[in-house]
């Protein structure tokens, strides 16, 4: 009997030789920016293994789309990237166009080209706040959100709203902008350069945020492309792609930028890529600003029921819905049978919207190629062999957004 | 007669600490907001002075919520330990000429053995609680106490060799008769030594891992709420107080000060006390945070070969000029 015993202990010994740690980190975590879970297998503080559960926001936008005219989505389209809704509506309404082939105005496209940047200064300043929050620098997050509020404001101007904007709409935007708001944007762009200085001095040369980002996440060139990363992400990585310049819309061709591109691919790459994007947008600002020709703000044969503007506004009053004036969605003759893939470079990345549209006056499918659910896909990649608290500076730098990754 | 005038004097000193540590936390929440181009607490009494008890209150009734599957003796005791040998180290520390709740000859190493067991706290808090966000972070205290706690203690040989004591109060008496007045000077090496380890043993940013909110959450505490969560965070500030104190004893002179104040014979001491205070909150709104390999790279690559240095530096110049 004796030895029986003895056998079975070791045994038992044998098979609790070893088990990785494991931890559930999200839904409900501080620093996993929304409802992002990440099932981490460690090692003591290494990540063996990465597994990133998303869905906890899913409210079905694609699906909804498809019950819904053209544009009656573009609201949906606000809850995407929230942080910076006004570039989901610019990529949805190009899109749109693009399907129903119509061409917008000069105006109209310099003005989605300023909002378009005012967005993305919003995103890029939110990032980069919680960015320096999760690796531990508390000032900047405020620092950033004064300037994020000014922007803000200037949203609320012009369409009464500071997140969910719905600014443009098919065929132009929804209504002009003031000259005070020209005239406030063009003072901000003025100041915005000494704040990310201000930003950068707390952060850019401090040896702790190096030492906390440089060489950490490493992707190569060939391995972002093959993940499929974008925008900022994939530049940091030294690959030269941007929309903006490769497939430009709006008022793009018009306006003189460059797009900033990191070496090495690691989180401190990535970080620099952000802030000088932050500089060249203040920058489209600013030329979009000098150039806004006059004119139409909204193509005239867009398919919306659109609140009618200049003449037509006289000859709207006395009309109906039959005599043309007021166009319907559901009986126009722009609509085709066929698909369209529109992207446009949103904060995150390359925001698509896949369209297959039957002419029914309603997208028989709807496919958004959002860039924060192909950066989650990335994770696994990036953060093997990492430590804990790289991950939180990981999971900031590919800058993902969970309202677009869940769609 | 005696045993009275000590428990006088405790309660003194126990008044006066908690009195501190309330205002402590109005005065980093001020601080930090007005760096952060905020105003902090605004609401409760005027400029929020009265924040600190209104926090106070709403922590006392808070309910205690202890995880069913914690441990439950040790999830009680581990924040008292925390608190009471966070208080204990105060016993020791001379606030004026002649008054110090114990006048020991090793009040060093009593305070060295107090904020070591406040360690056990966290590492206890952290492993009863049965929660994986826990254990890392008590995981964490562990490693960092342990090896901050050798770098502070070295950087602290070249002030007992130059004061040939290690009682608090003879080490201000050697001070005052040292050429500078101050052993700033003489042990500038062991004095940045000491600082770095000091914000690494309190736990406070650069060094907070132990409770990095946005990695382990809360760390170590993130089960417990109400008073218990209390005793935690009055520990953490007695020990900022405890670790100013020691600086202001061992570099700074004291009680001693370029004139005296009349009537206010701990004036110079509360002055350098805050100073220290203030720079806990300076850093704190100024630098990331560290990461957990770099951080005991720093501990052990940088801080004790520097201590080591400096014990010879010290050595050879004591023995020069004697």
């Amino acid at each position: 009997m004796p030895e029986n015993k003895a056998e079975s202990k070791e045994i038992v010994r044998e098979e609790v030789a070893y088990e990785p740690y494991t931890i559930a980190m999200g839904p409900q975590h501080p620093a996993t920016h929304g409802v992002l879970k990440l099932d981490l297998e460690l090692d003591g503080e290494t990540i063996l293994n990465c597994k990133p559960t998303v869905g906890f926001l899913h409210r079905g936008v694609e699906k909804l789309a498809e019950n819904l005219s053209y544009a009656q989505t573009l609201p949906l389209t606000d809850r995407l990237d929230y942080i910076a809704s006004m570039a989901n509506n610019v990529a949805y309404s190009i899109a749109v166009e693009k399907l129903l082939g119509i061409e917008v105005p000069m105006r109209a496209k310099y003005i989605r080209t300023i909002v378009m940047e005012m967005a993305r200064l919003t995103g890029h300043l939110l990032w980069l706040a919680t960015h320096a929050l999760d690796i531990g620098a508390m000032t900047v997050f405020l620092y950033c959100f004064r300037e994020r509020e000014n922007l803000l404001d200037m949203f609320e101007e012009i369409c009464g709203a500071r997140l969910t904007t719905s600014y443009t709409c098919v065929g132009g935007v929804r209504q002009d902008v003031t000259g005070h708001f020209l005239e406030a944007l063009h003072a901000f762009t003025d100041d915005f350069p000494s704040k990310i200085a201000e930003y950068e001095t707390l952060i850019d040369k401090n040896r702790i945020w190096l030492k906390r980002t440089q060489g950490v996440g490493i992707v190569s060139a060939k391995d972002a492309v093959s993940l499929g990363l974008t925008g900022p992400t994939l530049r940091g990585s030294g690959v030269d792609y941007d929309v903006r310049k490769h497939m430009p819309y709006d008022a793009y061709p018009y306006v003189d930028f460059e797009v900033p591109i990191g070496s090495k691919g690691d989180v401190y790459d990535r970080y620099r890529c952000r802030m000088e994007e932050m500089h060249q947008s203040n920058s489209i600002i600013r030329q979009c600003i000098e150039a806004l020709p006059t004119g139409p703000i909204r193509s005239p044969d867009a398919p919306d029921i659109v609140m009618p503007y200049g003449e037509q506004k006289r000859v709207a009053a006395d009309a109906t819905f039959a005599s043309g004036v007021i166009k319907l969605m559901k009986d126009n003759e722009h609509y085709i049978d066929g698909d369209v893939y529109v992207s446009a470079e949103v904060p995150k990345g390359e925001l698509g919207f896949y369209f297959v549209s039957d002419g029914r006056g309603v997208p028989y499918r709807m496919h958004i190629r959002s860039p924060s659910y192909i950066h989650i896909g990335a994770l696994p990649f990036l953060c093997k062999g990492q430590m804990v608290a790289d991950v939180i500076a990981i999971i900031g730098s590919v800058d993902v957004v969970l309202g677009e990754c869940d769609r | 007669m005696e045993l009275l005038w000590i428990l006088i004097k405790i309660l003194i000193v126990f008044a006066v600490v908690m009195f501190h540590v309330m205002y402590a936390t109005y005065f980093e929440r001020k601080v930090i907001g007005h760096m952060q181009v905020r105003m902090g607490p605004m609401r409760v009494g005027p400029h929020g002075i009265l924040q600190p008890i209104a926090d106070g209150l709403k922590l006392f009734f808070k309910e205690d919520i202890i995880p069913t599957v914690a441990d439950r003796k040790v999830f009680y005791a581990a924040p008292l330990i925390c608190l009471i040998s966070a208080l204990s180290a105060v016993a020791v520390v001379p606030f004026f000429e002649g008054f110090a709740i114990a006048n020991i000859n090793i009040g060093i190493l009593y305070i060295f053995a107090m904020s070591s067991l406040a360690s056990y706290g966290v590492v206890l808090a952290g492993w009863s609680s049965n929660s994986k966000y826990s254990f890392l972070g008590g995981l964490r205290s562990s490693a960092q106490v342990i090896s901050y706690e050798v770098a502070m203690g070295l950087s602290l040989v070249g002030v007992m060799m130059l004061s040939g004591s290690l009682n608090l109060t003879d080490i201000v008496h050697a001070q005052m008769k040292s050429p500078f007045k101050i052993y700033l000077i003489p042990q500038i090496i062991g004095f940045f030594v000491f600082v770095i380890a000091m914000f690494a043993e309190t736990n406070r940013t650069p060094f907070d891992l132990p409770e990095a909110e946005s990695e382990l959450v809360a760390g170590y505490c993130t089960e417990y709420s109400g008073m218990r969560f209390a005793l935690f965070f009055m520990a953490e500030y007695i020990g900022m107080i405890v670790m100013s104190c020691l600086a202001v004893v061992c570099f700074l002179g004291g009680w001693s000060g370029p004139f005296d104040v009349p009537g206010i014979p701990f004036f110079w001491f509360l002055i350098k006390v805050y100073f220290f205070i203030f720079v806990y909150y300076w850093v704190r709104a100024t630098l990331p945070r560290y990461r957990y390999d770099q951080l005991m790279a720093l501990g052990w690559k940088v801080l004790i070969p520097l201590a080591l240095l400096n014990i010879v530096l010290t050595g050879i110049i004591k023995s020069m000029f004697g």
